[in-house]
């Protein structure tokens, strides 16, 4: 993985993008067919899940409990909080190897399931987008805006949004 | 100078702070022991060190306080007598002098205020002695002790300079190089009890932030974890050359991990610092004579603990000098001592410390607890008669059980020993209660040494690991098909024979979702929550390991099984089951149907909120239900054994005649076994016969509610995807009874003739409390929000409000509080409802004034709350 040179970023970037501060530089995933940008401000490490305890009675986003160097780091299944569905087989295994990205929020470690992570790109603001009026609302809440690549289109994720599951009220 | 102005400041308070809480406890001391010169030159030179350090740093008015006092005091070493009256007056001023301080700390400067009143009545007293002294001084001079002659020689008025010199042939405060007076090293003993040895040199603490040493603990719970994966893998190989250093470093790691676990150790006399104060304050108002004794006062707890259990513990000492210690004459009469003792004690017991508060006062009235609980039906008539005293005594633990009939100011009502149930429950503790008549009662609380770093037992259920605070672990039995422990099932309910007992027994498999009929093979964990005894049943048990407790991930923080989870050696993340969680599932749950998983929940709003259901076949029409908390107990017996009489049947049951009723269409059966939910309130019993019990779930409701035809049902719900008739139990309780059914009869009666006014905001729950209410014989309103509700309260037939406070906490307490404040208002009974009762909320309750706080689904207690006020009604009628 290769990360260029930052560069200070053009004068007069659209607001929408201002949002994700002065970095316009995304860690690229694939879920499915879809390829997503995660600002790379946010994520803390890439690496390879296995050995994850399950925990009953969870929201079924979440994959489980992992250990990562010590510290416990709680799975969320980005396929399936993305609404796609998910191979009942993939990850009741607990040797099963997974590609997860590392992310903190509030003080807890998160980790993101994902299909495979790619290179990180360096974007420019001309080719950002807000998301699609027409998108499926559960989409629409997750994405931040579109980047309109060559090939393909790269959907930003708000890693916020992604992060915050609907929980039952505790009992 | 060394310290700027704030830093001097920050000092002096904290120094103060520590004097002042020190000359609160060595004066209630002084008063008891008021020939001992040895506490007298310590109050002396601590208030003296207060006034100087005062002076030194410009706080005019704490100066004049602490000066006004310390003349009363100057008297009293003088050899005046020690008058209750003055030392409660000094007391007052520390109390004075602390609030300053508090202001001091919040702003940095002294407030504006005037102390002339307390001053004036010091200095009152300070003469008054004087006089006293005056005459007396001829006949005993006491030249034994250097400063009294001094005093006695240069009489009255003592200026300034004169105490000065005084204080310097006192052993005092020392005046350090930067100038500052210094406390002596004594002044800052937390123990009176034990006389500690003087530590060379200077101070030998340093005071460090908390947050730094929380950080540490993490730090070094991360080296155990690291060390321990080493040793798993050093022992999977033959390296020699790494076995040696991998050694010196686990020694290292375990030293090191004990003395991080120190600094974060307290003494447990800190936690009892405030009480001889207290202790002697009640005693004053209450004009009882009560010594406070303490006993290993240096015993150490976890900082974290010792701040949780601080005020249950000030809550028992209260209740045993409100309660428990009789009046004078009582005592007398009974041939005790006077004085009532209050004993503390704290030691350490393996891993964990044990804390005994012991009173030798009137002891629990067995009597009055059995008949409490006999009317809040917290256990029956038959069940009481074979319990022992012991058993009988543990009712007080029980939510909202209070003996105390006459209010008094001291401990409050509505909380008592079930709230400091919650809070040692809170930290993983058991709470045990034994009394004597007339010789007194002594409560014992069992807490972890820390909650940092817990000794638990490794389970396996299904593929998973589990791990289960060794606290709550009684025994472990091997069972077996065929063997002489063996799992054997009530209705699919696991039970287990064990000392001629029946334990309930819960699969941790089948809690945790696994698949498939739990299996018969495998360990019974006998677990104790409170009163409550179960047996958890998993495949193997592995070992014991000290696992450092790490907080659950806020996303999980929801699920009531699991306490948090851990690290194992192996770097596997195991799960911490939550004894109490399981605890309460046994406690709603009858049959194991109701421990079944549920299907993944789908995005809720986060408002909704789930009620449990039992859901049951009666008939031919589908499925119906009831919420499980207006179940008293599910029962399967003989169709045998049945009576037929009077075209009505009955079932011998506990004693008593039962009515047997059918629910909707369905049959009571003639042979075979009948299924039966039973229900009770107070005297009544009746039991509904059923076709078959099918599942507890937990459900988010949303009722829709049936036509006026439709009897027997408040309307129907979609539970797990069924559309299901909700039963109205109003409808099915004996038709016989007036006091049951007036409701009903004269629901065509308008709204506006209402006696008891609910308000909820929940549809499910007015829905479900409606029948319940109804069921006491009165007219209800509902109302969904307080606007309607201030509406509806104004009117005159109301004598009963209900108030949710779970909602919205805040407006709640507002209305009931300007319901209170309404021209009706007292002679109006405010009940709050809640689903969980802290302190707090009973704080703010009491606050208001609200009658009672009621748990939401203890419609016990709710319908009890309800009579009382009833039976008054008709005495009065």
């Amino acid at each position: 993985m290769s990360k260029h040179e930052a560069n200070a970023p053009a004068p007069g970037a659209a607001s929408a993008a201002a949002a994700f501060g002065e970095s316009l530089d995304y860690v690229t995933v694939t879920v499915g067919e879809q390829l997503l940008g995660l600002p790379i401000g946010r994520v803390h490490d890439v690496f390879i899940a296995n050995h994850i305890t399950t925990v009953p009675r969870a929201p079924s986003e979440i994959v489980g409990l992992l250990n990562l160097r010590g510290r416990v780091v709680t799975a969320i299944c980005l396929r399936r909080r993305l609404g796609h569905p998910v191979a009942a087989t993939t990850h009741s295994d607990e040797a099963c190897e997974l590609v997860a990205v590392g992310i903190d929020l509030g003080g807890e470690a998160y980790a993101l399931i994902v299909d495979a992570v790619g290179e990180v790109m360096r974007l420019d603001q001309s080719t950002f987008e807000p998301v699609p009026v027409h998108l499926d609302a559960s989409w629409a809440a997750l994405a931040a805006g579109v980047h309109r690549l060559d090939e393909r289109l790269l959907v930003v994720l708000d890693v916020d949004a992604v992060l915050k599951l609907d929980l039952p009220v505790a009992a | 100078m060394v310290f700027g102005m704030d830093d001097l400041l920050q000092e002096f308070l904290s120094e103060t702070g520590e004097n002042i809480d020190t000359v609160d406890r060595e004066l209630v001391r002084f008063e008891q022991e008021p020939n001992n010169r040895e506490i007298l030159r310590n109050i002396f030179r601590l208030v003296h060190t207060v006034k100087g350090t005062c002076g030194f740093i410009g706080l005019p008015r704490l100066e004049a306080l602490t000066h006004a006092a310390e003349s009363v005091i100057g008297q009293f070493r003088d050899g005046a007598t020690v008058s209750a009256i003055a030392v409660t007056a000094i007391l007052e001023t520390i109390d004075c002098i602390k609030e300053i301080l508090a202001e001091l700390a919040e702003k940095g400067q002294e407030p504006v205020g005037n102390d002339e009143v307390l001053i004036t009545e010091l200095l009152a007293l300070a003469d008054q002695a004087k006089a006293e002294l005056s005459h007396r001084l001829p006949e005993n001079g006491e030249p034994s002790d250097p400063v009294a002659a001094y005093l006695t020689r240069h009489g009255s008025p003592l200026s300034e300079d004169e105490l000065d010199l005084v204080f310097r042939s006192a052993p005092g405060p020392e005046r350090g190089p930067n100038g500052r007076i210094e406390a002596p090293a004594t002044a800052k003993a937390a123990d009176e009890a034990a006389p500690r040895e003087v530590r060379p040199g200077g101070s030998a603490t340093l005071r460090v932030s908390v947050d730094t040493i929380e950080h540490l603990m993490t730090m070094v719970s991360e080296l155990v974890l690291t060390r321990n994966q080493l040793l798993e893998i050093s022992r999977k190989q033959e390296d020699v050359g790494l076995k040696a250093p991998l050694q010196r470093l686990s020694l290292i790691t375990a030293e090191l991990q004990d003395g991080v676990m120190k600094t974060r150790m307290q003494p447990i006399g800190n936690a009892w610092s405030k009480l001889p104060r207290i202790v002697r304050d009640l005693g004053a108002e209450l004009g009882k004579r009560i010594e406070l004794v303490m006993e290993g006062t240096d015993t150490e707890l976890d900082r974290q603990i010792l701040d949780l259990i601080k005020d249950p513990l000030t809550h028992m000492v209260r209740n045993c000098a409100d309660h428990a210690i009789e009046s004078r004459e009582e005592r007398l009469a009974a041939g005790k001592p006077e004085h009532g003792t209050i004993r503390l004690a704290a030691y350490h017991e393996g891993g964990s410390v044990t804390i005994a508060v012991s009173d030798d006062g009137r002891g629990l009235d067995i009597a009055r607890i059995r008949r409490k609980a006999l009317q809040q039906c917290l256990a029956q008539e038959a069940e009481l008669e074979r319990m022992s005293d012991a058993q009988i005594s543990r009712f007080i633990f029980h939510p909202g059980f209070s003996t105390a009939e006459s209010v008094t100011a001291v401990s409050g009502r509505g909380v008592g020993m079930d709230v400091v149930k919650v809070n040692v429950d809170a930290i993983g503790g058991i709470i045990d209660i034994a009394s004597t008549p007339g010789v007194g009662t002594t409560i014992t609380i069992k807490i972890p040494l820390t909650l940092a770093i817990v000794s638990a037992l490794i389970v396996v259920a299904g593929k998973q690991r589990f791990a289960i605070p060794q606290i709550v672990v009684r025994e472990l039995v091997r069972v077996k098909a065929g063997a002489d422990h063996r799992v054997e099932q009530i209705n699919g309910a696991p039970v287990l024979r064990l000392r001629d007992r029946l334990l309930p027994i819960i699969a941790l498999s089948a809690l945790m979702g696994a698949a498939g009929a739990p299996t018969d093979d495998g360990f019974i964990v006998v677990t104790q929550i409170g009163e409550r005894q179960f047996g958890i049943l998993v495949d193997g048990v592995f070992h014991t390991e000290e696992i450092v407790v790490k907080p659950m991930s806020t996303k999980l923080r929801h699920i009531p099984l699991f306490s948090g989870n851990t690290i194992l050696g192996d770097g596997a993340v195991v799960l911490i089951v939550d004894p109490n969680g399981i605890a309460r599932l046994v406690g709603a749950a009858a049959t194991v149907d109701a421990l079944r998983v549920e299907t993944p929940a789908q995005a809720q709003p986060p408002a909704a909120e789930k009620t449990t259901m039992l859901v049951f076949r009666a008939g031919l029409e589908g499925v119906k239900a009831v919420p499980l908390s207006l179940v008293t107990r599910l029962e399967e017996v003989d169709a045998g054994e049945f009576q037929h009489s009077g075209g009505r049947v009955l079932l011998h049951y506990r004693d008593r005649l039962m009515p047997i009723i059918p629910v909707g269409e369905a049959a009571i059966r003639t042979e075979g076994l009948q299924p039966l939910v039973i229900i009770s309130d107070g005297e009544l019993i009746l039991g509904l016969a059923v076709d078959a019990i099918v599942d507890i779930v937990d459900e988010v409701l949303d009722v829709e509610i049936a036509s006026m035809s439709d009897r027997g049902v408040i309307g129907s719900a979609v539970i797990r995807g069924r559309a299901t008739d909700i039963l109205d139990l109003a409808h099915y309780l004996p038709k016989d009874d007036p006091g049951w059914l007036s409701g009903r009869r004269s629901d065509a009666r308008p709204i506006d003739a209402a006696q008891i006014l609910l308000v909820e905001p929940s549809d499910f729950l007015r829905e479900m409390l409606g029948p319940v209410l109804k069921a006491s014989g009165r007219q209800i309103a509902f109302a969904s929000d307080f606007e309607t509700a201030t509406r509806l309260a104004a009117h005159e037939a109301m004598t009963c409000v209900l108030i949710d406070l779970d909602r919205t906490p805040d407006a709640a307490f507002t209305f009931a509080a300007a319901l209170r404040a309404s021209a009706s208002g007292d002679s109006l009974r405010i009940l709050g409802l809640t689903s969980l009762a802290t302190p707090e909320l009973h704080m703010r309750a009491a606050q208001v004034r609200l009658d009672e706080v009621i748990a939401k689904f203890d419609r016990r207690a709710l319908l009890s709350e309800l009579a009382e006020r009833k039976s008054g009604m008709r005495q009065a009628a």
